[in-house]
């Protein structure tokens, strides 16, 4: 391969920086070829984001030099990245939704004639931009009518319309379907094709084998291994990422509880727009899986069960009684937990302590008429951060400062810290690490054993097949089938959720 | 959970020694860091009193500027409640207007003197929740701006003071509802001052209690975390729609508060009183290092920004700088106190 050859275009050298109780970074060693695609993987909190932000000039490192094209450079603001050839894509994109996918692209370094921006100029360079990556775009069109793929394509194109040689790509897949992601890739051989480089950062490793030439492993801060795709086996990686080897994916689920009288149960339930008379019986000690693809109504039934949305008609029965709650404050009352897809808007209190928030729901029983008692909440919440593995300097850490598997534990602990009889979990795993991973699934696995009932929504099709008893396929807001332990297979729930069937 | 191994008795020692040295080192920081601010403000304390010869932190003086300040601190306090929320209360300055002249029409009406004072109470408290309530539910139930409900609430209320007086101040003639605003509680002579004034002891005592409600109770715990991020605090079962009702509420009826306590230092219900306290009141606030986007804040900032909004004007006043001049300093003083506010934040927050 001529990539081999090729001088890197970018190299760090000892790069580290440290926040105020963690060492984010300890002497980092990387490099970027022209034209070639280098993965960056890692758990969360392994670095990754850190790297990005100090080449994107948004934090300064505290030691170490960084090279483009041999000379020693300074990068200290988005500004002098930009003009050093080196554009940052995150997950959430910097685009203005009102305005044109032209006027994103350009935004910033508008042609001008005299005073006023040259239209006709600047619509021929976004064109230009576009058809470079060989995609078309409706470049008229508001940003916020577009789709996330597109959007996505726009954001590559506002890189390359500055001349940008090194591209970082923040979870570029995350919002993608299975097309969208083949299209993107056949966009990333374009680019390196022009000679671009770009660090691919991703947690699905599948792509990463698929696309990469190069890959580099940090933990906890430090370089693990930098090789070519070709002498790691994707085995090899997740042991390098998480220091130990998984064996198992998922724990092994125990038997299932006797169907006799269900804890939960479903008849009827209707919201006009989103749910079509579902019916579903969930046991104690059962974990239901729900299998669909976004807006199959997936979310929307977790909702209603627990009181976060009223419905219009059906009825639901939790051990034997008819619930009538008028909010999630009735449903948690009732012994119901939601935790939520997205943990950041609607989870937590970024802001907040981890013990204010793990407290919030329960917050009743820690206080004397409406005087909270301090040590007692201390105690309950320390006790529960350390069983649940949080990683924290202390209970009073804000939430925002934490990774994103560790926040998602502190929105597990929320609903933990007074047991309930079921908890509704919504795509409990996303976007956070491996070995995160691991552990929500045995915590889920031991809820279970000890009687609670268990409805698990995923996006993940292993998931779903590796942790359910039973499996609900929902799509057009309804469940249209249910398959008992061992009788689904990958192939039948795609159809059933696409329609297909 | 995963490591199920429970963590062996050293590990667990370790890292308690661990924490209890950063502990202790993050308490020897934040002793230092205000032992060299408590010097740091004697100083300076000490160079502006020297140029006032002695008047400014003469106790006299101080008793003076605390007084001064009860009226701002305490439409302050209801403010820190609405704006921890996120929100923003623009009515109170014209509902100081609304429940002074209706206190001061129930103290026409009413001869008994304790009667008088109770009535008169009881209207202003009640007169100026009714409008928090009216600010507050058009908020929770239809989500609409607070900045909008209020704005509404300031020129209806104010109108409506107008409407009540004809325009005219009216005339309080009760001694006892002047003794809340401008008696004087007797320390004997001590530390040189005649007396502790009424209302000075009455904001002291309403910003101790808010700031009781906001660290250590429920609802100020709810009262931030809708601040911080509503939709989270509702799927966590706060009821959101009674603690946002409750701020203005508050605001409100501390506004009647704050009203009886300037129409009996006036004697007089008088329409135009209050005009710009609204503004007043979100100065201290904000100079107090509450965040307008809600969720962070607290109740003695507040009062220390209202504190050194009322010195500053105290000071200029002993210096002789004139009136105008002093708006000037004011402004260019508040937007300096909230970059400091923000620049320290970002320097000790970094991560």
């Amino acid at each position: 391969m001529p990539i081999a050859q090729a001088a890197p275009y970018l190299v760090l050298r000892g790069i580290s920086k440290s926040y105020p109780g963690v060492r984010a970074l300890d002497g980092i060693d990387f490099d970027v070829r022209p034209g070639e695609v280098h993965a960056l993987v890692g758990e969360n909190g392994a670095g990754k984001s850190t790297l990005v932000n100090i080449l994107s000039g948004a934090v300064a490192a505290d030691a170490g030099s960084i090279e483009i094209d041999g000379r020693t450079v300074t990068v200290s603001s988005p500004r002098q990245s930009e003009a050093l050839g080196i554009a940052v894509i995150h997950q959430e994109f910097n685009l203005v939704p009102q305005l044109t996918a032209a006027e994103n692209i350009e935004l910033g370094h508008e042609p001008l004639r005299g005073m006023v921006i040259d239209t006709r100029e600047l619509h021929v360079r976004a064109a230009a931009a576009l058809a470079r990556l060989g995609v078309t775009v409706p470049l008229d069109a508001p940003v916020r009518t577009l789709s996330v793929a597109q959007q996505q394509m726009i954001e590559i194109a506002k890189a390359l319309s500055v001349d940008a040689r090194i591209i970082f790509m923040d979870e570029p897949s995350a919002a993608l379907t299975g097309q969208e992601v083949d299209r993107l890739f056949a966009i990333i051989k374009t680019l390196t094709a022009h000679g671009v480089g770009v660090v691919y950062i991703s947690h699905r490793l599948e792509e990463v084998f698929a696309i990469a030439d190069r890959i580099t492993v940090l933990r906890d801060g430090r370089l693990i291994a930098t090789k070519e795709r070709a002498d790691m086996t994707s085995d090899e990686v997740i042991t390098l990422m998480v220091g130990r080897a998984l064996e198992a994916h998922f724990p092994t689920l125990p038997p299932d509880p006797p169907h006799t009288t269900p804890l939960l149960s479903v008849r009827g339930l209707t919201t006009r727009g989103r749910l079509q008379d579902v019916n579903v019986d969930v046991y104690a000690g059962e974990i239901y899986g729900i299998a669909g693809l976004v807006g199959s109504g997936r979310t929307s039934l977790l909702r209603a069960i627990c009181g976060a949305d009223r419905y219009d008609s059906g009825s639901v029965t939790l051990g034997g009684a008819v619930l009538h709650l008028r909010g999630p404050h009735d449903g948690i009352a009732a012994g119901l937990a939601l935790v939520t897809e997205d943990r950041k808007s609607q989870g937590l209190i970024l802001g907040m302590s981890i013990r204010e928030n793990v407290t919030l729901p329960h917050l009743e029983d820690f206080a004397t008429l409406g005087v909270i008692d301090r040590p007692k909440e201390t105690t309950a919440v320390a006790t529960l951060s350390a069983e649940l593995h949080v990683r924290s300097r202390s209970i009073e850490q804000a939430v925002r400062s934490l990774s994103g598997g560790n926040q998602q534990k502190v929105v597990l602990a929320k609903w933990l810290l007074e047991r309930a009889t079921l908890i509704c979990f919504d795509e409990p795993t996303r976007g956070i690490d491996v070995g995160a991973k691991a552990e929500i699934y045995d915590l889920i696995v031991s809820l279970a054993k000890g009687g609670t009932g268990i409805i698990m929504v995923s996006s993940e099709l292993p998931e779903v097949l590796g942790m359910s008893m039973r499996i609900g396929v929902m799509h057009g807001g309804r469940i249209v089938r249910e398959f008992a332990r061992g009788e689904a297979t990958p192939e039948t729930v795609i159809r059933l959720a696409t329609g297909a069937a | 959970m995963a490591g199920a191994l429970p963590p062996t008795a050293q590990s667990v020692e370790a890292g308690e020694a661990a924490a209890a040295q950063a502990a202790a080192r993050a308490r020897r920081t934040a002793a230092i860091r205000a032992a060299a601010l408590i010097a740091g403000l004697a100083v300076l304390l000490g160079i502006l009193n020297a140029l006032t010869h002695g008047d400014f932190l003469a106790p006299g003086n101080v008793v003076n500027v605390l007084r001064q300040i009860s009226v701002n601190a305490i439409l302050a306090s209801g403010q820190t409640f609405v704006i921890i929320t996120a929100g923003i209360d623009l009515s109170v300055g014209s509902l100081i207007a609304l429940t002074g002249v209706l206190m001061a029409g129930v103290l026409g009406a009413e001869s008994s003197i304790a009667l008088g004072v109770i009535l008169a109470t009881l209207v202003g408290v009640s007169v100026g929740g009714a409008a928090g309530a009216i600010n507050g539910l058009p908020v929770v139930r239809f989500n609409l701006p607070p900045f909008i409900t209020t704005l509404a609430m300031m020129l209806m209320a104010r109108g409506a003071a107008f409407l009540y007086t004809g325009g005219k101040p009216i005339e309080i003639d009760n001694p006892a509802f002047n003794y809340i605003g401008s008696g004087l509680i007797g320390v004997g002579h001590a530390f040189g001052i005649p007396g502790v004034p009424v209302p000075v002891i009455i904001m002291l005592a309403i910003v101790a209690a808010g700031h009781f409600m906001l660290t250590r109770t429920r609802f100020g715990r709810y009262v931030y975390a809708i601040g911080g991020n509503e939709e989270a605090a509702r799927l966590s079962g706060v009821n959101v729609f009674a603690v946002k009702l409750s701020v203005y509420i508050i605001s409100g009826a501390l506004a009647g508060i704050a009203s009886l306590l300037l129409a009996g230092r006036l004697n007089s219900g008088i329409p135009q009183s209050g005009q710009g306290y609204e503004l007043q009141s979100i100065a201290a606030v904000v100079v107090g290092g509450t965040s307008l986007a809600g969720g962070r804040g607290s109740l003695v900032g507040t009062f220390v920004g209202a504190l050194l909004i009322g010195m500053l004007y105290n000071l200029m006043n002993l210096l002789n700088v004139q009136s105008y001049a002093q708006d000037v300093v004011l402004g260019a003083v508040i937007l300096a106190a909230v970059l400091l506010d923000e620049l320290r934040r970002r320097y000790f927050t970094s991560g």
